[in-house]
């Protein structure tokens, strides 16, 4: 199963949250190790994202994400894993589960 | 019906008994598919009610209805085949020619663990942990499930092919979690077990499937503690839930009225099941673990069952399993429980003084007006007590509970 995994920041977390992340090199060197990173990067932030849409054939292009939210995407990986719980167990590892919160959305599969 | 179809009826209503999890749940694993289970299991039955009676019963009846439904899973997936997802049907394929039901070796090689452990999915909604299980493990129709939740039978249908496809579509793996996350996922599986039997419990207007409800979870609670004899949790909830249910026919009189645990007749108590109640909770300490949140509760359960007359209670020691299971796990119901307690304790004015203390916490909760009302009955301030319960009749939740509160309203009221 393809997993990708949205990192999002989280407002909603304390300072023993932020002390007892991990190293996010380590967490890196874990999935690439065991070879489930397929590949993933950092976002600049929310007020450097444009939105498009063609309606009526028009384009139209405004500043923003789709949403203003608290919680911002900052990054994303894509993970190959077994099944969902291998792919939470190396969430759970990311220090952005400790001072954000991570979303994981599996792929529809290529012959599905 | 001759005698033969009787006795074949009989003893396919114990192979299925006996056998259904099991046999699902090998079935699930292989196949991937909930439905195709489930059916192949029903096409084994009615096999078995078309040979059984003329044929006589199998030596084996449970193996029987395994060959049956592991063919039919067989037919159907070979028929498939020409459509998507071919690899993982031809696994299948090859799997379905071997015995189905042998477990892998190791202690959490039971296929129905890994089947309770799929359907208490975390990532799965609450709602739908607790209807799957109905209908996967415990084998309730789906009829019989939207009865129990009061929703419509298409509704319950929806929530659970959403809950199907939310483990097919997430890749919610059909297998026993890692050991450092079996706790965590076994306490998952405890609360679903736990809430199915609070909602049949706290159910009191005579609704017979509610009823089911509660005693679908003694028995889920039982098979748990059965796949999982080591985990003092497991076996504190089956105890809890045998000590619970041993009182349901005590709890209401001959006219339906609800009976208050300390006018509750103790001879019409389940002596059996409180038996077997104290036997898992035994079994429960014998691990030697401190007790877990379910086994406090089973503590409490058993110093009830276990006192001949209401004025027999240990309240002190009730008192201290509360206190235990505050600082465990702090909660304003917990907290308005352990002060009933202590009126039985120190007397009503102490209740009413431990009752001020968590009040605050408990906001418009109903119960607490009519625990105040009752603390202060005892404490014989019938006038102050009137109003209480007239407030706590006008919030109680059930038909029952607002008759019984009524009921007291007017015991106060009398000179």
């Amino acid at each position: 199963m393809k997993y990708l995994m949205f990192v999002c920041t989280d407002p909603d977390h304390t300072e023993a949250d932020a002390k007892a992340a991990p190293d996010i090199e380590e967490w890196f060197a874990y999935v690439s190790g065991a070879g489930k990173h397929v590949i993933g990067d950092r976002l600049r932030p929310a007020s450097a994202a444009t939105t498009v849409r063609v309606r009526d054939g028009e384009l139209l292009v405004t500043d923003g994400p789709f949403a203003e939210a608290a919680e911002w995407v900052v990054g994303f990986d894509v993970l190959e894993c077994a099944d969902l719980d291998e792919a939470i167990e190396i969430a759970s590892k990311h220090s952005m589960a400790y001072t954000g919160r991570l979303e994981l959305r599996p792929f529809w599969p290529l012959d599905g | 019906m001759t005698d033969g179809g009787a006795a074949a009826r009989a003893a396919l209503a114990d192979a299925v008994a006996a056998e259904r999890v099991r046999i699902v749940a090998a079935l699930i694993r292989v196949t991937g598919d909930f439905d195709l289970a489930e059916d192949c299991l029903q096409d084994a039955v009615e096999r078995a009610l078309e040979h059984w009676p003329a044929d006589g019963v199998p030596a084996n009846p449970g193996a029987w209805l395994t060959t049956i439904a592991r063919r039919r899973a067989n037919d159907v997936l070979r028929r498939r085949q020409t459509e998507r997802a071919k690899l993982r049907e031809a696994q299948a394929l090859a799997e379905l020619e071997r015995d189905l039901t042998a477990d892998e070796p190791g202690p959490y090689g039971d296929d129905r663990l890994k089947l309770l452990f799929t359907c208490c999915h975390p990532a799965l909604p609450m709602a739908g942990r607790v209807a799957l299980t109905l209908k996967s493990v415990g084998g309730l129709s789906t009829r019989q499930i939207a009865r129990a939740f009061l929703v419509g039978e298409a509704t319950m249908g929806q929530r659970l092919l959403r809950t199907k496809n939310k483990i097919e579509h997430a890749g919610i793996g059909f297998r026993v979690p890692e050991p450092h996350r079996l706790a965590e996922r076994t306490a998952a599986v405890l609360a679903v077990v736990y809430l199915i039997f609070t909602e049949g419990y706290a159910a009191t207007e005579g609704e017979p499937f509610r009823d089911d409800l509660a005693a679908e979870a003694v028995q889920l609670s039982g098979l748990v503690a059965q796949l999982l004899p080591d985990d003092d949790e497991a076996l504190g909830l089956h105890a809890l839930l045998l000590l619970q249910h041993a009182r349901r026919a005590a709890r209401t009189d001959a006219g339906g009225e609800l009976v208050t645990l300390e006018d509750q007749d103790r001879g019409r108590w389940d002596h059996d099941r409180i038996e077997a109640g104290l036997a898992a909770l035994s079994a429960a300490r014998a691990t030697g673990r401190a007790p877990g949140y379910y086994r406090l509760q089973a503590e409490i359960a058993a110093l009830h069952s276990t006192a001949a007359h209401a004025r027999d209670t240990d309240w002190a020691r009730i008192v201290a399993a509360y206190d235990a299971l505050l600082a465990l796990r702090p909660s304003p119901v917990v907290a308005l429980n352990r002060a009933v307690a202590v009126g039985f304790r120190d007397g009503p004015a102490a209740g009413l003084a431990a009752l001020d203390d968590v009040a605050g916490d408990l906001g418009d909760y109903p119960p607490l007006t009519a625990v105040r009302a009752d603390l202060l009955r005892r404490s014989g301030r019938p006038a102050e007590a009137a109003t209480a319960y007239r407030e706590a009749a006008a919030v109680a939740r059930t038909e029952p509970e607002r008759r019984f509160l009524e009921r007291r309203l007017r015991e106060v009221s009398e000179p």
